[in-house]
């Protein structure tokens, strides 16, 4: 089994890509759960019996010619360590699906959807595209789960909808995220008071917090909560109002950066631009804060000789389990940081 | 600041999560991180927030939501048990997942506070699945014309609540026949 091919990003549709709003929205993703009715959810699952639910959904799959072409089924028990990392790296696994045996996952050539075998749920769908492209990625996952309920009999309710293991869950099964690059909104503290009305809205705001409120890499991912009692397009609906007003207030905030404030931002940028070209060692923590920061600097005009979707790509691959299978090895952390340092210093030197 | 933890090692790895208003924050070192099964330690890091990672385990998330009643639940349900997978409802307050797509029929009478606490909502409104769905999906239209149909009176727009009348009639027509 090889993941080789996942190696080669320009072939990642969503991230050699741009979309709507690219210049705030690096991707948006939709997922939905799928259940198989009446038989048990995979955590009550044997491994025998989770295998042949992974056979009947990739036979449903597999009956559609036009999903299938070029499509691949990678079992979790057959990946190593590292594969399993590449794969959650790059966005097509979740981690628990990573650390279950049980588990498997169809992958489309150019990675735009993903189904999920045996995770929390029999079933989960899930498409991304590169920019704020809510509505197309539901378009696409709904045509998936239609040609899955050709042949497969999905646990459904007529008061409840969708049955899944979560409650969480139940009702449309629907997850729609949009992830957003916010620097300039993260460096004036607006984040903190904008994200807590949200919840109010039934939205959620993931990051994760390094040292004080920062998200690493002002990468934030906004997604719904509720999945009951609303329609899948109200619900994205809803989603993307949110969003929009948050890419205006980015926007904003960039614009109204004068004087002062923009020389020491316009300093930063080009610091960040500095230290990637010529570093020797980078942390993929370090490496996320100044891609960031490059990648404003792209935005905003002050970088001229790179494109957005070559950061983008650069974001994805400076994971470990990506600069591991590039070296083909497991490297201990110095080691990892010294390969990404030059990694990164190459394909910037390259393309600038 | 000191892990929340276990109070010894500096916190690296901050969570804030709200739901339904409710802000929860933990601060914990990457040890207890890890311990927690919260796939965000150290090198892996970055990545992985994409996908739904809970801060806190879904099964104390979802036992608070039976916690103003949950001994009274487990008294009078100590014996609801879903007869196809064999889960108990005590169990399910515990591990936060239903067994199988049957355990919903056999906890029915229990859920709809916790769905409502959830989602706000204890019905669907959404999708149906086609070959499951004919009946369904009718009645489900029909429900949204009389809402239609309600806003158009209170608008008084009688000649478009007239024409929504009529498809809902001829709609329930198809109801009958099928």
């Amino acid at each position: 089994m090889s993941l080789e091919e996942i190696l080669d990003t320009s072939k990642i549709s969503w991230l050699a890509n741009l979309g709507p709003d690219s210049d705030i929205v690096i991707s948006s993703r939709v997922r939905l759960a799928r259940n198989l009715k009446d038989i048990p959810f995979p955590h009550l699952l044997s491994e025998r019996k989770a295998l042949e639910i992974v056979e009947l959904v990739y036979d449903a799959f597999k009956s559609n010619d036009i999903l299938a072409k070029d499509s691949k089924l990678y079992l979790m028990k057959d990946l190593s360590f590292n594969d399993r990392q590449l794969l959650v790296e790059m966005h097509l696994i979740s981690p628990d699906l990573a650390s279950s045996e049980k588990g498997a996952v169809i992958v489309s050539s150019d990675k735009t959807f993903s189904i999920m075998i045996n995770e929390e749920d029999h079933i989960r769908i899930q498409v991304i595209f590169p920019g704020l492209s809510t509505e197309s990625a539901y378009e696409m996952a709904g045509k998936i789960d239609d040609v899955l309920e050709e042949s497969l009999e999905f646990a459904f309710d007529e008061k409840l909808g969708y049955l899944t293991a979560c409650p969480t869950n139940v009702g449309t099964g629907i997850r729609a995220s949009v992830m957003l690059h916010l620097p300039v909104l993260t460096m004036m503290k607006q984040t903190d008071r904008m994200f807590s009305t949200m919840a109010q809205l039934g939205l959620v705001v993931r990051g994760i917090y390094g040292e004080g409120t920062d998200a690493k890499g002002n990468l934030y991912q906004i997604s719904n909560q509720i999945t009951l009692g609303k329609t899948e397009e109200d619900i994205i609906e809803g989603l993307n109002s949110v969003v929009k007003q948050i890419i205006a207030s980015e926007r904003q905030a960039r614009r109204n950066l004068k004087g002062e404030d923009r020389v020491k931002l316009e300093d930063r940028i080009l610091r960040s631009y500095g230290i990637l070209t010529n570093a020797r060692l980078l942390s993929s923590e370090e490496a996320m804060t100044h891609l960031s920061n490059v990648r404003l600097g792209i935005d905003l005009g002050i970088i001229k000789n790179l494109k957005p979707e070559e950061v983008n790509r650069l974001f994805m691959i400076s994971g470990p389990a990506y600069i591991q299978k590039l070296n083909s090895q497991d490297l201990p952390p110095f080691e990892r940081d010294v390969k990404r340092a030059s990694f990164i210093r190459e394909k910037l030197l390259k393309e600038g | 600041m000191i892990c929340d933890e276990c109070k010894v090692n500096p916190a690296t790895v901050h969570i804030t999560k709200i739901i339904n208003g409710e802000k929860t924050e933990m601060h914990l070192c990457e040890e207890c991180a890890k311990k927690k099964n919260l796939n965000i330690s150290g090198d892996f890091g970055p990545f992985n927030f994409d996908f739904e990672i809970e801060p806190f385990s879904v099964q104390k998330f979802l036992s608070s939501f039976f916690e103003p009643v949950s001994k009274e639940i487990r008294r009078t349900n100590e014996t609801l048990k879903c007869d196809r997978c064999g889960l108990t409802f005590p169990r399910f307050t515990q591990i936060g997942r239903f067994g199988c797509s049957n355990c919903y029929t056999a906890f029915r009478g229990q859920l709809d506070p916790m769905l409502r606490r959830l989602h706000g909502k204890t019905y669907h409104a959404g999708k149906v699945p086609k070959r499951s769905g004919g009946k369904i999906k009718i009645k489900n239209e029909i429900e949204k014309l009389k809402r239609e149909l309600q806003e158009a009176v209170n608008a008084e727009e009688y000649e478009r609540a007239a024409v929504l009348r009529d498809k809902i009639r001829e709609l329930e027509q198809k109801l009958t026949e099928k």
